[in-house]
This record gives C-alpha cells, sequence and structure tokens, in this order.
C-alpha cells in the first residue's frame, strides 16, 4: 500500500477525536460498542451463573435485580440500536451510494460525543449504585417506589436518544440526496433501503421515548403524578407511551440486520436477491406497521379487549413482510453458487434462527396463548432469538464481510468459521431451553425459582459458557488480523457494489474519481464473475 | 364433544387450559412445519448448489411475482387462522358465569393477600373448590403486580387505582403455583403461593375450620359506621346523600346527563374521587377518602354495599 | 462592479457537487428534523388529550385559571416576530442584508418578550397556589383533573419556552453572521432557522388552543 487511505492520513490523537470522515466515526462508534457489550455481556453472564441454581446464593435480590436492569439498557440503547447503523453503516453507507461522505458529517461526529455523553452518564448510574426497574421503567415502581438511580439513568438514555435520531437524519438525507449519477432507488444494494428504513423509525419513534422518560423523570424528581393513581393518573399511560417507541425500536434492532442479510445471500450465491422490489418494500412496510403494534405488549394489562384484538391482528400483519424476506433469500440460493464462508454461515445462521424466533412472535401475537406466554421466559427467548440469533449474527456477518474493505486486512478463514459455528450451538444451547421454561410458566425477573425449573436452567446457562467462548474468538482473529493480517485486495469476495470499486482500505474521500451507475444491483452474470456497478 | 375426537388429545385442568394447550399444539405443528420446510430448502439448496457442483444452474427463475404472491397470500391466510382461533379461546376468558364464587385479592410487595366472602382471609394461598367459577377480584396497594396460574393459562396484571377481574375455574383438585409475573422490587420472584383446588365438601370444611372472623360484609357494614358514611347515607340527619339500599347492579343517572351501572369500580370511585361522578338532583358535597381507606377497607366497603342489592331503598 | 447575483461564497464540501446540492441537502435535513420535534410534542399532545378526555370539567376548571391575557399577548408576540422573520427571508439579499439583520433582530426580541411575559405568568400561577410538586393546593371537586392540568400545563410550555429560547439564539447568531457579504449559504442557514423558528410558533398555536381556550368559548 503506497498510496495513503483513510488510516494512515495522519496518527494523531486529534485527527481521530475531531474527525469529521465518517469512516473514522464508524470505527470510533465500533470501539465504544465493543465496550459496551462486554459490559452488557458481563451482567449476563453474571444472571446465568446465578440461574443455574435455584436458589439466590450467587447475588443479592438487590443485585440481581440490577443486573438484569443494566444488562436490558446496555444491550438495548448502548449495543443493538447504534451496532449495525452506526458502524457499518456509517463507513459503507456513502462508499455504497457513491458519495464523499454523509450529508452532514460535523453531525456524524457530534452523533458519536452525544452518544458517549449519553453511555457515560448512564455508566455513572450503574456504578454509583444501579438502577433496578427493568429496562422498561414502568410506572408507578419507578416513580414512586424504586429507591435507585432511576433519574440519572433515564437521562442517559435521553442523552444517547439525540444522537440516534441525529444519526437516522443524517442517514435519510444522505440517501435522498447524495446518491451517485444514475443510482435510482430501484439500483440501491438492498442494505440501504434497510437502513432508509430504520431511519425513518429512528426518527420518527425516539422523541415519544424523549418526551416519555421526561415524564416519568418529571413526576419522579417533583412528585407531580403524572402517572399517579391516587391523583386520577394512569400507570397505563406510561406504558402506552412506552411500547409506541420501544415496539418500533425493536424493528430498528433487526431491519439493519435483514439489510446485511441481503448483501451476504447475494454475494456468496453469485446470484441477485430474488424479488428485489418486495424485498425492499417490505423493508419500508415493516417499518410502517411496526408503530400499530405496540399494544401486544399489554394484552393482559387491563386495556380493552378491542385494543387487544386490533393489535393482535396488527402483530400478524406485521409478521407478513419478514416472512416474505425469509422466502426471498432461501429462493436467492435456488441455482446460485454458494461459497461457504464465514459471512455466509452467518447470513444462513441469521435465516434459520430469525425465523424461529419470528414463529415463536407468532405464539405471542395469539391472544389466547400470550395470556398464558407474557411475562414468562417464553419472552425472553423469543427477544434473544430475534436480537442475538438475528441482529447481532448479522452484526458479524457484516463485520468479516466488510473487514478487508475497512481494514485492508484479511482474517484468519478457519477461526472465522469455528466461531460461527461455535456460536450458533451456544446460542441454541443457551435459549432454546428458556421456551421450554416458559411454556411451563418460569416467569421473567425471577431472582429464585421452584426447583422443577432447574434443568433447562442449567442448560441454558451452559449454552451461555459456549456463547461467551465463542463471543471471544473474533477479538483474538480480528485482533491479530488487524495488525498481521494479509493485505486484503480492493475487491476480496469478487462482488459488484461500489464500495468494492475502490481500494482496501478505502482513501480518505472515497473515491478516486465520482462513480457513475449504470446497472443494476447484485449483476453476478452467468459465468459467476461480477461486473462492476459503475462499469 | 368435538375435542375427543384429536389424537392424543388430554383435557386439561381446565376447559380454557385445554383449550389453550389445543391453540398451543396447532401453533407448535405450524411452526415446526415451516421451519422444517425452510431447513429442508435451505440444507437442499446449500448441498445441490455448493460452488463447484456440476448441476443445472440454466433456467433461473427471473419472474418473481406468482411465487411472491402466492406465499404473501399463504402466509396471510395463515396468520389469520391463528388470529381467529387465538382470539376465540381469548373470548372464553371474558364470559361471565351467575354462579360464581368471589374471592378478593388485594397484592402488595411483596404478598398475596386472598379474602373469602365469609371473612376468611390466606397469605400467599387460595383455597378454592373445583368445578366452580371463582371471580378474582383484584387490587393493588402500591405498584403493578401479575396474578398467573401457569397450570390454568391465566394470568391478568393487578394494576394499582383500579380493580382487576378474572374469571377462574379448576376441574381436578390439587395444588398450582401461583406467581406474580410483572416485577415490582426487591422480592418479586418471592411472591409466590399456592392454589389449593379442594372438592366441594372438603372446602366447605376447611372454610369452616378457619379462624372464626366475621364475614366481609358486616366488616364492611362496620367500617360504615366507623367511617361515617352512615352519617349522610343512613337516611336520618340534615344532608341529603343517595342511598345505598337496592343500588348494587342498577344504572345510576349522572348530574352530566350519562349513565352508568354502580359496580365494583363505580363505588370505589365514589368513595375515592366522589366529585368525579356526581348522581343526577344530588349536590356534590361528599368528602373524598383517598389517603384515608386501604384497598382491604375498600373491598369491604363495597362488599358491604354490594350486599345491600336485594334492599328496598 | 458589484455583482447583483448572491455570491457563492467558500468552496463546498467534498461530498457535495454543487452549492445548491449542498444548499438543498441542508433544507432537507431541517425538515427532517422538524419532523423529530412534531413527534415529541405530538406525544406530549396526546397525553393531554387523554387525560382530558377523563377529566373534561377538571381540565375546563384548570383552563379558567390560566392567564388568557398574557397568553393572547404572547401570541401575537410570536405571531408577529414569525412575520418579521419571513420577511426576512423573503427579502434577503447583499443589499438588503443591513434591513434583514434588524427584522432578525426583532424577531428575537419579540421572543425574549415573549419569554419574559411568561416567566410573568409563572409567578403569577405561583402566587396562585397553582404550580403542583411546589404548593399545589386547588379545593374542591376537581382537583384531580386540575392538578394534571397544571402539570402538563407547565411541562409543555416549559419544553416549548426552551425551543423559544434556542430559537432566540439561532436568529440573533444569524443576524449577526448576515450583516456583511452575505452568501447563498447564509441565505439557506436562514431559510431553516426561520423553519424552525415558524415551527416553534405553530406548536405555541396549538399549546394556546388547548390551555387557555377550554372553557372560554361557552359562557
Amino acid at each position: 500500500m503506497s498510496e495513503t487511505n483513510y488510516l494512515t492520513t495522519d496518527y494523531t490523537l486529534r485527527s481521530w477525536f475531531l474527525t469529521t470522515d465518517h469512516k473514522r466515526i464508524a470505527i470510533l462508534y465500533f470501539a465504544s460498542l465493543i465496550f459496551f457489550f462486554f459490559i452488557g455481556g458481563a451482567a449476563a453472564t453474571a444472571i446465568r451463573i446465578e440461574l443455574a441454581t435455584p436458589q439466590g446464593d450467587f447475588v443479592s435480590s438487590d443485585i440481581y435485580n440490577r443486573l438484569f436492569t443494566m444488562h436490558g439498557i446496555i444491550m438495548v440503547w448502548f449495543f443493538l440500536i447504534p451496532s449495525i447503523p452506526n458502524t457499518l453503516g456509517n463507513f459503507i453507507v456513502p462508499l455504497m451510494i457513491g458519495a464523499r461522505d454523509l450529508a452532514f458529517p460535523r453531525l456524524n461526529l457530534m452523533s458519536w460525543y452525544i452518544f458517549m455523553l449519553g453511555g457515560c452518564t448512564t455508566l455513572f448510574a450503574i456504578f454509583a449504585g444501579g438502577i433496578d426497574t427493568g429496562w422498561t421503567f414502568y410506572t408507578p415502581f419507578s416513580t414512586l417506589y424504586s429507591n435507585s438511580y432511576v433519574i440519572v439513568a433515564a437521562a442517559g438514555v435521553f442523552i444517547a436518544g439525540f444522537s440516534s435520531i441525529l444519526t437516522g437524519l443524517n442517514f435519510i438525507v444522505t440517501i435522498h440526496r447524495l446518491r451517485a449519477p444514475g443510482l435510482t432507488w430501484y439500483r440501491l444494494p438492498l442494505f440501504l433501503w434497510s437502513l432508509y428504513a430504520t431511519s425513518v423509525i429512528l426518527v420518527l419513534a425516539t422523541p415519544v421515548l424523549a418526551i416519555t422518560l421526561l415524564l416519568m423523570a418529571t413526576e419522579r424528581f417533583f412528585g407531580v403524578g403524572i402517572f399517579d393513581p391516587r391523583i386520577g393518573g394512569d400507570p397505563l399511560l406510561f406504558q402506552h407511551l412506552f411500547w409506541f417507541y420501544s415496539h418500533p425500536a425493536v424493528y430498528i434492532m433487526i431491519l439493519p440486520g435483514m439489510g446485511v442479510i441481503n448483501e451476504l445471500v447475494s454475494c456468496f450465491s453469485r446470484k441477485q436477491v430474488f424479488g428485489y422490489k418486495f424485498v425492499a418494500w417490505c423493508s419500508l412496510a415493516i417499518a410502517a406497521v411496526g408503530f400499530l403494534v405496540w399494544g401486544h405488549h399489554m394484552f393482559v394489562s387491563g386495556q380493552s379487549l378491542v385494543a387487544s384484538l386490533v393489535f393482535s391482528f396488527m402483530s400478524f400483519i406485521v409478521a407478513v413482510p419478514s416472512a416474505i424476506k425469509v422466502f426471498n433469500w432461501t429462493a436467492t440460493l435456488h441455482k446460485g453458487s454458494i461459497h461457504f464462508d464465514a459471512p455466509m454461515l452467518y447470513a444462513l445462521g441469521f435465516i434459520g434462527l430469525f425465523t424461529v424466533g419470528g414463529l415463536t412472535g407468532l405464539f405471542l401475537a395469539c391472544l389466547a396463548y400470550d395470556v398464558h406466554a407474557t411475562d414468562t421466559y417464553f419472552v425472553v427467548a423469543h427477544f434473544h432469538y430475534i436480537m442475538v440469533g438475528g441482529m447481532v449474527t448479522a452484526y458479524f456477518g457484516g463485520l468479516h464481510y466488510w473487514w478487508p474493505k475497512i481494514t485492508g486486512r484479511l482474517y484468519s478463514e478457519y477461526w472465522a468459521r469455528a466461531a460461527a459455528i461455535l456460536i450458533f450451538f451456544g446460542f441454541n444451547l443457551t435459549f432454546f431451553p428458556q421456551f421450554v421454561l416458559g411454556a411451563e410458566g418460569m416467569p421473567r425477573r425471577y431472582h429464585v425459582y421452584p426447583p422443577e425449573f432447574q434443568v433447562w436452567n442449567v442448560l441454558s446457562s451452559g449454552g451461555a459458557v459456549i456463547l461467551a467462548i465463542a463471543y471471544l474468538m473474533p477479538v483474538f482473529y480480528f485482533g491479530y488480523s488487524a495488525f498481521f493480517g494479509r493485505r486484503a485486495p480492493a475487491n476480496p469476495w469478487d462482488a459488484p457494489g461500489l464500495e468494492w470499486q475502490t481500494s482496501s482500505p478505502p482513501p480518505e474521500h472515497n473515491f478516486t474519481s465520482q462513480p457513475v451507475v449504470t446497472r443494476d444491483p447484485y449483476q453476478y452474470d452467468e459465468d459467476f464473475h461480477a461486473e462492476p456497478q459503475n462499469a | 364433544m368435538w375435542r375427543q375426537w384429536i389424537p392424543f388429545w388430554q383435557p386439561g385442568l381446565s376447559p380454557h387450559s385445554g383449550d389453550v394447550d389445543l391453540l398451543f399444539t396447532g401453533l407448535l405443528i405450524a411452526s415446526a412445519l415451516v421451519v422444517g420446510l425452510l431447513f429442508f430448502l435451505l440444507a437442499l439448496f446449500c448441498a445441490r448448489y455448493r460452488a463447484g457442483n456440476q448441476t443445472d444452474r440454466n433456467h433461473r427463475v427471473k419472474k418473481s411475482w406468482h411465487w411472491e404472491v402466492s406465499w404473501t397470500v399463504a402466509s396471510f391466510v395463515c396468520f389469520l387462522a391463528l388470529f381467529v382461533w387465538g382470539a376465540s379461546v381469548y373470548f372464553q376468558i371474558y364470559r361471565t358465569r351467575s354462579d360464581e364464587h368471589d374471592v378478593f385479592v388485594v397484592a402488595k410487595q411483596w404478598m398475596w393477600k386472598t379474602q373469602h366472602p365469609g371473612g376468611q382471609a390466606e397469605i400467599d394461598a387460595l383455597h378454592i373448590p373445583v368445578k366452580r367459577p371463582i371471580r378474582l377480584v383484584m387490587a393493588s396497594q402500591d405498584v403493578i403486580h401479575s396474578f398467573f396460574i401457569p397450570a390454568l393459562r391465566l394470568k391478568h396484571d393487578v394494576v394499582p387505582g383500579r380493580y382487576q377481574d378474572l374469571e377462574i375455574e379448576v376441574d381436578k383438585p390439587g395444588h398450582y403455583h401461583l406467581f406474580c409475573a410483572e416485577y415490582c422490587g426487591t422480592d418479586h420472584s418471592g411472591m409466590i403461593g399456592e392454589i389449593v383446588a379442594m372438592e366441594p365438601a372438603d372446602f366447605s370444611n376447611w372454610l369452616t375450620q378457619q379462624a372464626p372472623s366475621s364475614p366481609l360484609a358486616s366488616e364492611g357494614g362496620q367500617l360504615f359506621r366507623e367511617l361515617g358514611c352512615s352519617g349522610c347515607h343512613g337516611g336520618r340527619g340534615t344532608i341529603r346523600a343517595p342511598p345505598l339500599e337496592g343500588l348494587y347492579g342498577k344504572p345510576v343517572p349522572l348530574s352530566d346527563g350519562s349513565t352508568v351501572i354502580a359496580d365494583d369500580k363505580y363505588i370505589r370511585d365514589s368513595i375515592l374521587m366522589p366529585r368525579s361522578q356526581v348522581v343526577a338532583s344530588y349536590e356534590p358535597l361528599m368528602p373524598s377518602f383517598e389517603g384515608k381507606v386501604s384497598e382491604d377497607q375498600l373491598l369491604r366497603l363495597v362488599i358491604y354495599i354490594k350486599s345491600l342489592a336485594g334492599r328496598q331503598s | 462592479m458589484r455583482s447583483r447575483k448572491m455570491p457563492d461564497g467558500s468552496a463546498f464540501a467534498p461530498q457535495y457537487a454543487s452549492i445548491p446540492h449542498r444548499d438543498h441537502t441542508a433544507e432537507l435535513g431541517m425538515w427532517v428534523f422538524i419532523a423529530t420535534e412534531v413527534l415529541l410534542f405530538g406525544g406530549l399532545i396526546l397525553a393531554y388529550f387523554i387525560y382530558r378526555h377523563a377529566f373534561p370539567h377538571g381540565f375546563v376548571e384548570g383552563s379558567r385559571h390560566t392567564e388568557i391575557v398574557i397568553g393572547t399577548v404572547n401570541t401575537a408576540v410570536l405571531l408577529t416576530s414569525s412575520f418579521l422573520v419571513a420577511w426576512a427571508v423573503e427579502i434577503f439579499s447583499p443589499a438588503t442584508s443591513r434591513i434583514a439583520t434588524w427584522l432578525l433582530m426583532g424577531a428575537a426580541c419579540l421572543g425574549l418578550v415573549f419569554l419574559v411575559l411568561k416567566g410573568i405568568e409563572y409567578s403569577k400561577e405561583y402566587d396562585a397556589h397553582l404550580v403542583p410538586g411546589i404548593d399545589f393546593q386547588s379545593a374542591g371537586p376537581l382537583a384531580d383533573g386540575v392538578q394534571l392540568f397544571f402539570i402538563l400545563y407547565f411541562i409543555a410550555t416549559a419544553i416549548h419556552a426552551l425551543h423559544v429560547l434556542i430559537g432566540i439564539c439561532l436568529l440573533t447568531t444569524l443576524a449577526t453572521i448576515c450583516r456583511k457579504a452575505p452568501t447563498t449559504r447564509h441565505h439557506t442557514a436562514l431559510r431553516s432557522a426561520a423553519l424552525y423558528w415558524h415551527f416553534v410558533d405553530m406548536v405555541w398555536i396549538f399549546l394556546f388552543a388547548l390551555i387557555y381556550l377550554p372553557g372560554r368559548s361557552s359562557s
């Protein structure tokens, strides 16, 4: 590598912490997210150690309640929501779109600083003594009864919300206005359609979280009763406002993963994604309908029968576009030429695990069964299948796929495949027993449990050990690759996207000349040789 | 009954739980078929179309429309069927029957207090007769809890500031777990108990063997006098207040022109927020008892007023 | 000879293809930001409507205790300030930069007048014991509804006032930097700031109707 790239233009700390280069900001996020992932993972480890035995012999119940709250808050707001959008999205979106940067680079840097401020505030709450309300902050427990750092933690999440909003804003404007000449909407890679849908949710849903947390914190701090039943306030109003944001938030935590899978499945089948337009519009459909289902978290809360019926029906509807995507990915493999590189192993794992998670969502959308399964481990298993089995798997797949582009190095394919397989195995062993636990009636957020639930809990904790090892493996082989790996060519996967038409790593301004797009995406032709989009 | 024709079908502990289990089995079979099909296709395609395999890759499917429409419609039809099935079983929870036996439940951090109309009280336990619908009237003294009986596949949140109704019925005697299913603080996982279902004769014996205490209705009557309610509602005295005899269950015309039915919620709201619903032709003079009565006392007052339902006003 | 056309100003950032490209992109950014603000205030207004539905008489009673005179004057103040901002955007050019600056400063001053009047209003409500959490005293049958009304009133107007303050800073900054040799970049920034200011004004119109008018329309 004789010419400079974005990593080598300047080595000073100032050039990193005051950068406006989207690629460097992506690296800043990546480092922060690894840190938060391991904190959230430490909480999960402690939880699974405690749950291996029915008694509360590892930590006290107050500590346990703080552990699962911290796990939820950190993993949702400080890992999953920023994961793919702020690392892979920040790095790849301008490259994929043929632009030299995002629309608002300084806003992008500000997003990272706001994110770190929110993260530090939340960490302060955790290490000063913790918060024990659950990541859902339900009233009146959070406003009137909890003796923990509720306001500080809520402030941390509130601040991080601004980071989400600004990121979403940046992506929406970038995708609308900075596309290369010839790059029409129907020529966009599906990763961008997914990120666009994600950004719409980020921008529209997060403000509702902001106002909800503000109302809750105001009630707690000033002693005014917004959700207080003693002056006629309604605790359920908090739940409606909270879930109006938090249900679309879970689509923030899966749509980018689905976007990555499109890229992986097409590249490693050497074939365009089957039903491109359907998959594109399904992303938008999931985002739109996802705003209309929040009441399915409240079927047993006392909301009206009519409301429950409507929310159940809409929850079934929102599953349809996801099902369509799974069918389309499977059809993409048909008559393709399939390579089982690590990214593809992750993509296949995603399809399987997301399908299981999605189908169990149907169990929960089903009114009569949800009455039994809600607030049990069935729900815990369901959302971990989607968020970890789905989103984290997709994140890892994307990391492996774009690692050569980001770092200019190749990673060890042997260790990567081993880790992928171990993750799949460890994940299923951890979370499948939790479906059984939930079906048998073990409630969630339980520090101690009746002894008949122990067998499944031990299996789950055993799986967690394997999963922890599997998640540590990439630290080693990626770390090795970053410093000692073989240099990567510009296009190690022989893929046609614009991001592969520039060097690995890219130069500071991405392209030496403005790319022009003349073809549809995913043009892997009959000779299984990629035709670049701007040929 | 049509259910006995289903292979391997077992009646559950209650009609409702049997139906929920049937629904669960249906969901499980549908999911297994989908997952099975998907894994089969993935495995097939991965094996057959592995890079380097010499198979026919020509004539790829180009036009996707009929595939897309087919699997979209198929998904939608299956989901619709599941929705209708789930909703129809759900409606059963909302039935009310006339021969219900009432039980009153107060949830507080971190215990369940259950009370029978005769005054028998239990903590973290509930004795009930089998094959009889039991109507649980539930209130919370502090935060949101959730009354969960896994064996019956039923739960309902207990939200402070309102009453919740849940109808349960058990067909087989036995001991069944009772859990709190909504996180409520430090000892949330300690807020567990048991439902003890007994044959009707055993249940009657149990009721009489409990420590003697007055029925909830007479305790309510005592409170009614102690708190001064009878001063205005007793029929004598200078203040004109709506009579409560024969009130429960009847429609009440309000001063804003609307009409409400005098149920548990109405009575509770009238004690705590009396001027939110003023009876037509009466002055809004009743003071609020917010903060002056606990949920236990409120329940007893409600039961007492309910006991006046048969009298003439 | 001085050109009549607005000068283009400094070179544009590399991700843009041209000056108009940059400027149109910035405006789209402001529209997306306005969308997020709509959802923020929307959540609050939703809570207002839910409680108003539950406590109709309480909310009407609470509204009768608001300072309708101050509220109406404030509405006129904000509408006038929006008018001044719109005027500034309309006439903005190198020849009229001084006038535009005066208009923007006028709008900012009116914003300050709004905040001062709001402060006076808050102190009057404090004296009338209408501030929940501090010393709210409302005897009477509708106390719960009145209290909820005032909780939402203080939160909504406080958040709105914060937005007005941010707007004042924006207008003042723009007035300062637009004084000398304004460029298309300044014009775009002005249009974006004007959009924000008009939005804040519109939120006030909604709040005015929901806070001051219930119960005053009929005798």
